[in-house]
């Protein structure tokens, strides 16, 4: 038992608490049919986070986490500009600007050296879930996580009505004095926190899918906004802490003798949750012909 | 809602509900508006008629402020800024997504924004003035129903009901018929007709020519330009249509018989 509090409780709450502050915001990405910023976002933290480790030499999770906002808040305004500038499809200005703001994060990862040092690719990628064990003081991310995740909900029951009506209908929400330009960077804000946030503890695969997974299957299988953003919590957990435990105990359990990614297996879950919550939506659809 | 009495009755009723003076706009290449200039007294009804592309909707949006135009707009005497709660806005129906997961007491709810602000409660006040809205548009048994579960013209008197729960005394409609099925179209007209009757001013972008006479007592003929306003009988005529549309256009019998 005392194994389990060490070495994997630390890990599945930091895991929840990432799973909750990406679901957050990602109910009202995928409304407002911006689900591809959460991509965006979860990418160029990438040179946000080597540019930070240049520019001081600190792997500190504080100072990397502040190159990761800084560069996510870059690229928002890049894909902002752009759509704005030239009327492109928000979806084509995002796909243009994570890519390249990605492959400049590997390009200066692969010339400064950074690569072999501090920097891990496969960390970025997958995330380091395993390591955030409890050594005589709980891993620093459960805090941080802990108070990003709070600090969302309280902003989101805080400005739940002007975003709702923002999300809806923008126009009309403009003539009711909601200042739907301060919502909508506001909602681009939270998400480029939450996944810097889970960036850091998850790596950029699992954020892309723990930001959109939960919320598209609650969409699928809910009628109301709060029922949508409490199934979205309630999957987002169960991923978690499922895929953890997956990852960690399942080929124990059949007798092989090595275990898998965390954040692969949560990511694997996310999709499986969609895929029987898009089976179960359809087959309702059928049904109510 | 009706007899809710405007800040300063006297000067209300003095001042036209709208004044546009001058009004420009350019998107990029294209001259959406030149200098287009109206006026809508208060308690009229007014229809924005002329083609695809003239700038309707464009003028509605521009006077809201909801883009940016060159030029002066005034609402009851004032700056239309201060006089934005006064004023109701019913966008086109396909301005939002209806799959949106509200109800459609919430949606009219939306309405009541600048009374609830951002964490004031929906009190019994607020949404039995809601529900009335609701009740006015015929839609009284669909409060707790799906908004993607409706018809489109039961979204359009949604719309509606939502901008009658603000309590404005100036409505601007953005094709408020547009696709919708007879019934909802007489519908909406009673329920603009009982609007004007209690003393509200309605400007409505609109496309139906033949309805014009009987639903609007002013028209303001526009492409780009302002071409003509004032009383349907004056102004909708058959040489200010065709200067607004161009020769092209063959206007039915009961248009002959206004010019």
């Amino acid at each position: 038992m005392d194994e389990f509090l060490i070495l994997s409780l630390p890990p599945m709450l930091i895991a929840a608490l990432a799973a909750i502050a990406c679901a957050l915001p990602g109910n009202f990405l995928l409304l407002s049919r911006r689900a591809m910023l959460g991509d965006a976002l979860s990418h160029v933290v990438l040179p946000g986070i080597v540019v930070a480790f240049l520019l001081t030499g600190s792997g500190s999770g504080v100072v990397m986490g502040a190159g990761a906002l800084a560069a996510a808040g870059l690229s928002a305004l890049f894909i902002e500009e752009i759509t704005r500038r030239t009327g492109m499809e928000p979806g084509a200005a995002m796909a243009v600007v994570f890519t390249t703001m990605f492959a400049l994060g590997v390009v200066l990862l692969e010339t400064t050296g950074t690569s072999g040092v501090h920097l891990d690719v496969e960390h970025a990628l997958y995330g380091n879930l395993e390591s955030l064990i409890w050594l005589g003081a709980p891993p620093p991310e459960l805090l941080r996580l802990t108070l990003i995740a709070a600090g969302l909900a309280l902003a989101l029951r805080l400005v739940w009505r002007p975003l709702v009506l923002a999300t809806f209908d923008p126009v009309f929400a403009q003539t009711q004095g909601v200042p739907v330009g301060l919502v909508r960077a506001g909602l681009t804000g939270a998400t480029a926190l939450a996944a810097v946030a889970a960036f850091q503890a998850v790596g950029s695969i699992l954020t892309i899918a723990m930001l959109i997974c939960p919320a598209a299957a609650a969409r699928l299988l809910t009628q109301s906004l709060p029922a949508q953003l409490a199934a979205s919590l309630g999957f987002a957990v169960t991923a978690a802490l499922g895929g953890y435990v997956l990852a960690g105990y399942a080929p124990l359990w059949l007798g092989l003798p090595f275990t898998l990614s965390a954040a692969g297996m949560i990511a694997t879950l996310c999709g499986l949750m969609l895929a029987a919550a898009a089976l179960i939506a359809s087959h309702r659809a059928r049904a109510a012909l | 809602m009706a007899d809710r009495v405007p800040p300063n009755p006297l000067r209300a009723a003095e001042c036209p509900a709208l004044e546009v003076r001058g009004l420009s706009l350019r998107y990029k290449d294209v001259q959406a508006l030149e200098a287009v200039t109206a006026t809508v007294p208060a308690g009229s009804m007014t229809a924005i008629i002329g083609p695809n592309g003239a700038g309707k909707s464009t003028l509605l949006k521009s006077v809201l402020g909801l883009v940016q135009a060159e030029g002066e707009v005034r609402a009851f005497g004032g700056p239309v800024a201060q006089a934005m709660a006064r004023i109701a806005y019913v966008p086109q129906r396909a301005a939002v997504d209806w799959a949106f997961p509200v109800r459609v007491i919430d949606v009219v709810l939306m309405g009541c924004y600048r009374q609830t602000g951002l964490l004031g409660r929906i009190d019994a006040q607020v949404m039995a003035q809601a529900q009335s809205a609701l009740a006015r548009v015929g839609l009284q048994d669909f409060a707790r129903r799906q908004i993607g579960a409706l018809s489109g013209g039961q979204q359009q008197r949604v719309f509606l009901a939502r901008a009658l729960a603000q309590g404005a005394d100036l409505f601007l409609l953005d094709e408020p018929f547009a696709g919708v099925d007879a019934a909802t179209e007489s519908a909406i007209i009673g329920v603009l007709k009982s609007l004007r009757a209690s003393g509200a001013t309605i400007l409505a972008v609109h496309h139906d020519l033949t309805t014009v006479a009987s639903y609007f007592d002013r028209v303001l003929l526009l492409n780009r330009r302002s071409i003509a306003e004032g009383p349907v009988a004056q102004t909708f005529t058959r040489a200010a249509l065709e200067k607004a549309y161009g020769p092209a256009l063959f206007p039915d019998p009961a248009i002959r018989s206004a010019s």
